[in-house]
This record gives structure tokens, C-alpha cells and sequence, in this order.
């Protein structure tokens, strides 16, 4: 409320300005209509209706999303909005994960961090994903924001346990501290350098709500561990790191029996284990609250029927690092799973693991199959018999990635009619341009089938010996597309052309080792504006083409790698993006900024 | 990508003429076509569906890569996480039948079986025998065994040593009736 005096609207005709009542009502109602609107979609669409919706959403607006940290400068957004609560901002593109980029690519938290410090002192809430975070900013912001509560960064990098330990100390009433698939020490080959961070936290009752460190590399302090979560009554989510067995996992579930999401850390007994530390009362038979269950990251399978007892309260289940259990094993606990939504699991589980699932999972959502590596001997672990017998048995689904080595176009058509309820079809299939593996044709028709079928897809991930055919159909269909990945497929520029001028709301388009060249990426100027970003890796894109659009388009970024030696026309890599500022000048040496 | 170069500097001039009419035009798609054409060419065959997943798949990479990078799609971030217990040393998983517990040793610290079979005893607190090849071990109830490569269950002793510490997943001490039958 403070703030509205200084902003008091300047450009109202004089008679108006005499009577401020109608305005002041006008603003009051307006700021307290907006109040509701939280999605940011509604936001940004009431922001457009006429310069004082767009100032009030200005004032009003706490929640801020950036899905690309160089579309916008850091001084630019805090000048728009001065109530900031939360952030959310989104650095690199996806592909990075596989190695895909230089590593000093840039998506630096450090300028958005200096911006915030100075423009929101009552930020309370930091969500970063693909960014790369220092130790030296966890410190700052611990130092910026006394209200600061929740801290998640999800595939972030840069930072090791002196920042943890910065946050730790310096956050107060911090609630969540959630550090999901971030790379946090990993080059540390010794650990005496490490900070012992768990020890860090405040004396005293703490706020912890969320507590996930699963993918921090180094060992843990135990005891203070042990002691933290003693003090920590409001904690719901734990999932700990590898370091923590059996033994001490225990100990804390007994300390902490209302726990709903649990990461189990390393499911095993460490190498100097007396004999009489080695049996172990299973506190899972107690547990009433376990709704989600994750981590076994090196699972001894003997304990396994330990978790018997939650399995018929799980909603949500990560097995996909249970590296040494085989498919009866895997089995035995999915069979017991009935209430499960979210299942994300290695191949290990084979087809006849997925036949279970498609028995007892019957409100299943969500399914990842992941493949970790090859097994040894074994040619097809998953197959169209296990995403048929899925889709014949889980027909609520509604996301489903599965990496496979062979699939056919008859099981894709077959889930595409049993769960028309599909959001996200995400089909790796391993080796390049694998056709139908019964009949041999390409895989069009099943993809054509789930564009066609599965009417409320956003996001499509494909793969397998696609031609043009396959392109059409998502063209024609795919309206709601709004992320489409394209890999190892396609015939000539018709394909991409189908694609940029058929998917209306396409947002995010991946497209690696395609045909794609220049007269593909010209049909989509004017779609680019809409898009929030393009990535085309080894396809047939030239250097010029390129830049004449980078000139031809304003405020369209361009970014071109090539690592080879001598210069070359052909592009490595074009990650294309709207900016409404200048474009950056962070990009390491490989990188060539167009624009 | 030696061909696709050589197509380009021959297309040149078309190719990076930029049109701002409408795509879609037919002098384009004729234009679309020709290029394409040459350009499906390269694209490698379907391959064989004995492929081994991501092994094969490196051999038959079109020249220009030698190795194709980020396929298939797995984070460095998990391949890491299996390679840290891999780094220090073998482990590998112990159980003795009827034991409610595990133990887990690292194979690399044994110089040979007759170490690691007095490891074994002193862990369990039994005897183990005398290992001969033709029959098994003779002495005691139990016989060492393990899981290979390969998900077969072997004799502990059957295959060299160095073989053994590279291919051995777990080890199960077996007893009685049951361990006749390795």
C-alpha cells in the first residue's frame, strides 16, 4: 500500500485529477482483484489490457518466472516490479545435461543476484534450474534477505558445501533447502576441504519444512544430522545423500516418524559394520505418513522387504538408482504399490516388470523408464510388450518417458487409444534411427497416432527412423505442442517447415542431429518472436543464414558454436532466443553471439 | 559432413538468400527438394536391431563424429553418481545362507583366493574346506559362490583370479543341500 502515492497515475486529463475518489476506487478495486490472480499467465495477460492494469500488476505482482535468464536484463525487471516475494529464474537449455554445451557457458546467478539484493530486501523464495550458483552468492543472499525460506536449486553447479554452509548459517527461518540433481562438490577428488554445513544450522528449534541433499557428493556429519532433524518439527522431506546407511536412516526415521517424502540415501551397511549393528528393526512397519519414497542408491536387495510395508501407501516412487536389484526384486515391491501415481524406474524392471505395474498401478500418471547403461548381455530389456501391457493397464496416464532399444508402431498407436489423456510422450529409442522393429516402416504412424489422439499433448520427445510423413502429422495435430524434441530424425526441410507453421504455441524446439537446414529455419520467422527458444545441434544450418537473420530479426539472439579448426559454414550448434535487452557478454570463447 | 559442405558452396547463392515473402512459395519447395534430396543420401541405413544400445551405435556414426555426444540422453550427473562407488574400489556384496545379514568386502585388497577364503572365514566365523577343481569344496557344509557378468552363479575358484575380481558382482556363501548343486 505504501507505495501507491509515489506512483499515483500522472497522465489523467485535469478534470479527473480534481475528483480523486473514482480513481482511487479504481486502483483500490483493481489491486485488490489482482491479488487473485497468481498464475503468472493471467498476469501477463491482464498487464496488457491498458497501462494501469499494467501498473498495478507492476505493483502487485510477487512472483517472478524468468524461462530465460539472457531474455531480459536483471536492471530491466526490477525497475518493472518492486514487490518481488519469489523468483524463479531458468538458465540453460535442457541439452546442457548431456554435455551438450561448454562448461563455462554461462547463466550466471551472480548479476541477478546483485539486482535482487538492493531491489526486493523481503525476497523470500529462490528457484533456480540449469544455473550456475557460487559459493560466494549463496553467501550474499543469505546476507541480502532476513526473511529468506526457501532455497531450490535444481541442476545447478558452481557451489560446494562453504555455500551450503553460508545459507545454513545465515538463513534464519529458512523452511526448504532443496538441492535437486545439482552437481555440489563434484570435482573434489579428497574431502578435507569439505565444510561441515549440516552443523551450520542455528541452535534451537528450526524451521525445516524440506530438507533434500541427495545428490551432494561428500560425506555428511551424522550425529548432526541426527541432532538437526531432532530440533526440526515441521519436517515433512528428507532425502539424504549416499553417505548415509542403513543403520543411521533408521535412527532418523525413528526421530522423525512424520515424514512424507523420504530419500533413502544409499539403502546399504558401510564396510566396517560389527555383526551386532547389522540387524536392524525396520522403522517402514510404523510409518503411517511415507507417502514418497526415493534414493537406494546402492541398495543391498536383502533389505528390500524392509519397505514392504509403506508400499501400499506410496503415491510417488524413484528406483531408478536401485543399480544392483533385478527384475523379481523390482517386482516385489511394485506388486504392492497400489496407490501408486508417479513411478520412475530403470529398464532392470524388463517387460515383465511393466506387466506388474500395468496389474497394480492403476492410478498410475506418471512412468519414466530410464536407461543407465547397457546391460551386459541383455538386448532389449523393454520393449512394445511393456508399453503396451502399460497402456492396456494404466489408463489414467498422463506423462510417460521410456528408453528403449527397440519399440514398434502398432504399441505406440496402442497407448495413444488406451490413455487419450497424454500430456508428455517423451520415446528414446537408443540406437539412431531405428525403425519399426517388427515390420520395419519408420515409426510415423505411431507418432502420428499420439498427435492425433492424445489431444491435450504439450510436450513430444521423439526419436527412431522418422521421414517427413511423421512431421506432418505433428504439424497438423500437435496444436497444444508446446515443447517438441526432435533426435536423430527427419528427411528434408518439409519436416521442420510442417512443424514451425502447424505447432501454433510451439515454445521450446530441440532439434539435434536433424537434415534441417537454412530454407527449414527461414519458414519459422515469424514464429520466433513466440518462441522462448530454438536449439539446433549438427543439423544443416549455415553461418550466413544465421546472421542474415540475426540482422533481419531485431531483438532475436543468435548463438553459434563451432569447435572445428578451420572455418567452416556449417553450424555445430545454433540456440536461438528472444532478447529484450542487449545480448549478453558472459559467452565463453566458443561461443559467437549474433544479433 | 565433407559432402554436405561441398553441396553448399554450390547452392550458395540460393541457399543463403534470405526471402521475407511467405515460405510455402513453389520456386522454395523446388528448391527444398533438390537440396533435400542429396541430403537424405547421407543419412546411414537403418541400422540392424541387434544393436547393443549405445555401443554399435558409435561404431556406425557418420564419419565426420567419431563419437556422438549426448546420446543417448543420459545425465553426466547419474553416470557419475554410479562411477563414485566405482572409483575406490570392487565391492561387492557378501551374504551367507541363513544369515539374516551382509557384509560387503573390496575384492582389490585379496591378493588370491586362498586370502579371500580366510577373509571370509574369519568374517563369518566358519570353515570353508579344500577347493578342487573337479569337485567343488570338500570339508565343511559350505561353498563359496558367486554371481558373474553374466548373471550366472559360479564356483568361487573356477576362473583365474584376475578374471574373477573383474567379473564378480556378489558373492553368496551357500550351505548344505543347496550348495551341491553349483
Amino acid at each position: 500500500m505504501k507505495n501507491r502515492n509515489a506512483t499515483k497515475p500522472r497522465n489523467y486529463p485535469l478534470s479527473e485529477l480534481q475528483s480523486h475518489n473514482p480513481d482511487h476506487v479504481l486502483e483500490i478495486v483493481l489491486e485488490t482483484v489482482l491479488q487473485f490472480l497468481t498464475s503468472r499467465r493471467d498476469r501477463n495477460a491482464a498487464s496488457l489490457v491498458c497501462k494501469s492494469w499494467w501498473r498495478t500488476d507492476a505493483l502487485t505482482r510477487s512472483e517472478l518466472f524468468i524461462s530465460n535468464c539472457y531474455a531480459i536484463s536483471p536492471r530491466r525487471v526490477v525497475s518493472r516490479f518492486s514487490r518481488i516475494l519469489s523468483v524463479t529464474i531458468k538458465g540453460k537449455p535442457r541439452l546442457a545435461d548431456f554435455d551438450m554445451l561448454p562448461a563455462d557457458w554461462g547463466a550466471h546467478f551472480s548479476q541477478w543476484l546483485t539486482a535482487f539484493s538492493t531491489a526486493y530486501p523481503w525476497l523470500e523464495k529462490v528457484h533456480l534450474k540449469r544455473m550456475s550458483v557460487t559459493d560466494d552468492d549463496l553467501s550474499l543472499l543469505g546476507d541480502s534477505f532476513a526473511a529468506f525460506k526457501e532455497l531450490v536449486l535444481v541442476s545447478c553447479e558452481g557451489f560446494g558445501t562453504p555455500g551450503l554452509a553460508a545459507v545454513a548459517t545465515k538463513c534464519r527461518l529458512l523452511r526448504v533447502l532443496d538441492l535437486e540433481e545439482s552437481l555440489v562438490d563434484i570435482n573434489v577428488s579428497d574431502y578435507s576441504g569439505i565444510v561441515d554445513w549440516i552443523s551450520c544450522f542455528p541452535e534451537g528449534e528450526t524451521h525445516l519444512e524440506s530438507l533434500v541433499f541427495d545428490s551432494v557428493f561428500s560425506p555428511i556429519n551424522l550425529e548432526a544430522l541426527e541432532k538437526l532433524v531432532a530440533r526440526s518439527p515441521s519436517l515433512k522431506r528428507l532425502r539424504v545423500n549416499g553417505h548415509v546407511k542403513i543403520f543411521h536412516l533408521y535412527r532418523l526415521m525413528h526421530i522423525a516418524p512424520h515424514l512424507t517424502d523420504l530419500g533413502t540415501g544409499s539403502f546399504d551397511v558401510p564396510e566396517d559394520t560389527e555383526d551386532d549393528e547389522l540387524v536392524f528393526e525396520s522403522p517402514f512397519a510404523a510409518s503411517k505418513s511415507l507417502v514418497c519414497l526415493s534414493g537406494f542408491r546402492d541398495i543391498l536387495p536383502e533389505y528390500l522387504p524392509d519397505i514392504y510395508p509403506v508400499c501400499g501407501n506410496l503415491t510417488f516412487l524413484d528406483f531408478q538408482y536401485a543399480d544392483i536389484i533385478d527384475t523379481d526384486q523390482i517386482k516385489s515391491v511394485v506388486s504392492r504399490c497400489h496407490k501408486l501415481q508417479t513411478l520412475w524406474v530403470r529398464d532392470a524392471i524388463f517387460d515383465e516388470g511393466l506387466q506388474v505395474v500395468a496389474q497394480t498401478c492403476k492410478d498410475l500418471r506418471e512412468l519414466r523408464v530410464y536407461h543407465l547403461h547397457a546391460s551386459d548381455g541383455v538386448e532389449a530389456p523393454v520393449s512394445e510388450v511393456g508399453l503396451e501391457a502399460i497402456s492396456r493397464g494404466c489408463r489414467k496416464l498422463q506423462y510417460i518417458m521410456f528408453f528403449c532399444q527397440r519399440m514398434t508402431n502398432a504399441a505406440v498407436v496402442a497407448l495413444s487409444r488406451n490413455c487419450p489423456n497424454l500430456v508428455v510422450f517423451r520415446l528414446c529409442i537408443i540406437g539412431r534411427y531405428m525403425p519399426d522393429a517388427l515390420t520395419q516402416p519408420p515409426m510415423d504412424e505411431g507418432v502420428g497416432a499420439i498427435v492425433m489422439n492424445c489431444k491435450k499433448l504439450t510436450r513430444l520427445d521423439v526419436s527412431g527412423f522418422l521421414t517427413d510423413r511423421a512431421f506432418s502429422y505433428i504439424g497438423k495435430y500437435g496444436k497444444l505442442i508446446r515443447t517438441l524434441s526432435v533426435n536423430f530424425a527427419g528427411d528434408t526441410d518439409l519436416g521442420l517447415k510442417n512443424v514451425l507453421q502447424g505447432c501454433t504455441n510451439l515454445q521450446k524446439l530441440e532439434i539435434r542431429d536433424g537434415p534441417f537446414g537454412d530454407g527449414a529455419l527461414c519458414c519459422g520467422l515469424q514464429h520466433f518472436y513466440n518462441m522462448r527458444f530454438l536449439w539446433m545441434s549438427s543439423c544443416k544450418v549455415t553461418r550466413q543464414a544465421c546472421q542474415a537473420i540475426a540482422q533481419t530479426l531485431p531483438h532475436l539472439v543468435l548463438e553459434v558454436i563451432n569447435t572445428a579448426q578451420d572455418p567452416v559454414d556449417d553450424v555445430e550448434l545454433l540456440y536461438m532466443y528472444r532478447s529484450l535487452d542487449k545480448p549478453r557478454d558472459d559467452a565463453p570463447k566458443l561461443v559467437t553471439v549474433l544479433h | 559432413m565433407e559432402n554436405s559442405v561441398a553441396y553448399d558452396k554450390d547452392l550458395n547463392m540460393k541457399d543463403t538468400e534470405l526471402r521475407l515473402g511467405l515460405p510455402g512459395t513453389e520456386k522454395n519447395e523446388k528448391e527444398e527438394t533438390t537440396l533435400s534430396v542429396k541430403v537424405s543420401n547421407k543419412r546411414p541405413m537403418i541400422e540392424s536391431s541387434k544393436d547393443n544400445g549405445s555401443k554399435t551405435s558409435d561404431e556406425e556414426a557418420p564419419p565426420s563424429k567419431a563419437k556422438i555426444v549426448g546420446w543417448p540422453p543420459i545425465r553426466s550427473y547419474r553416470k557419475n553418481s554410479l562411477q563414485e562407488a566405482e572409483a575406490s574400489g570392487i565391492y561387492v556384496k557378501v551374504s551367507l545362507d541363513g544369515a539374516p545379514y551382509l557384509r560387503k568386502i573390496d575384492l582389490r585388497i585379496y591378493g588370491g583366493y586362498a586370502q579371500l577364503l580366510k577373509a571370509l572365514e574369519n568374517m563369518f566365523k566358519l570353515t570353508i574346506g579344500d577347493y578342487s577343481e573337479k569337485e567343488g569344496y570338500k570339508g565343511s557344509d559350505y561353498e563359496p559362490t558367486y554371481e558373474d557378468k553374466d548373471g550366472d552363479w559360479m564356483l568361487v575358484g573356477d576362473v583365474p583370479w584376475d578374471m574373477f575380481v573383474t567379473s564378480c558382482k556378489r558373492l553368496r556363501i551357500m550351505k548344505g543341500s543347496e550348495a551341491r548343486g553349483v
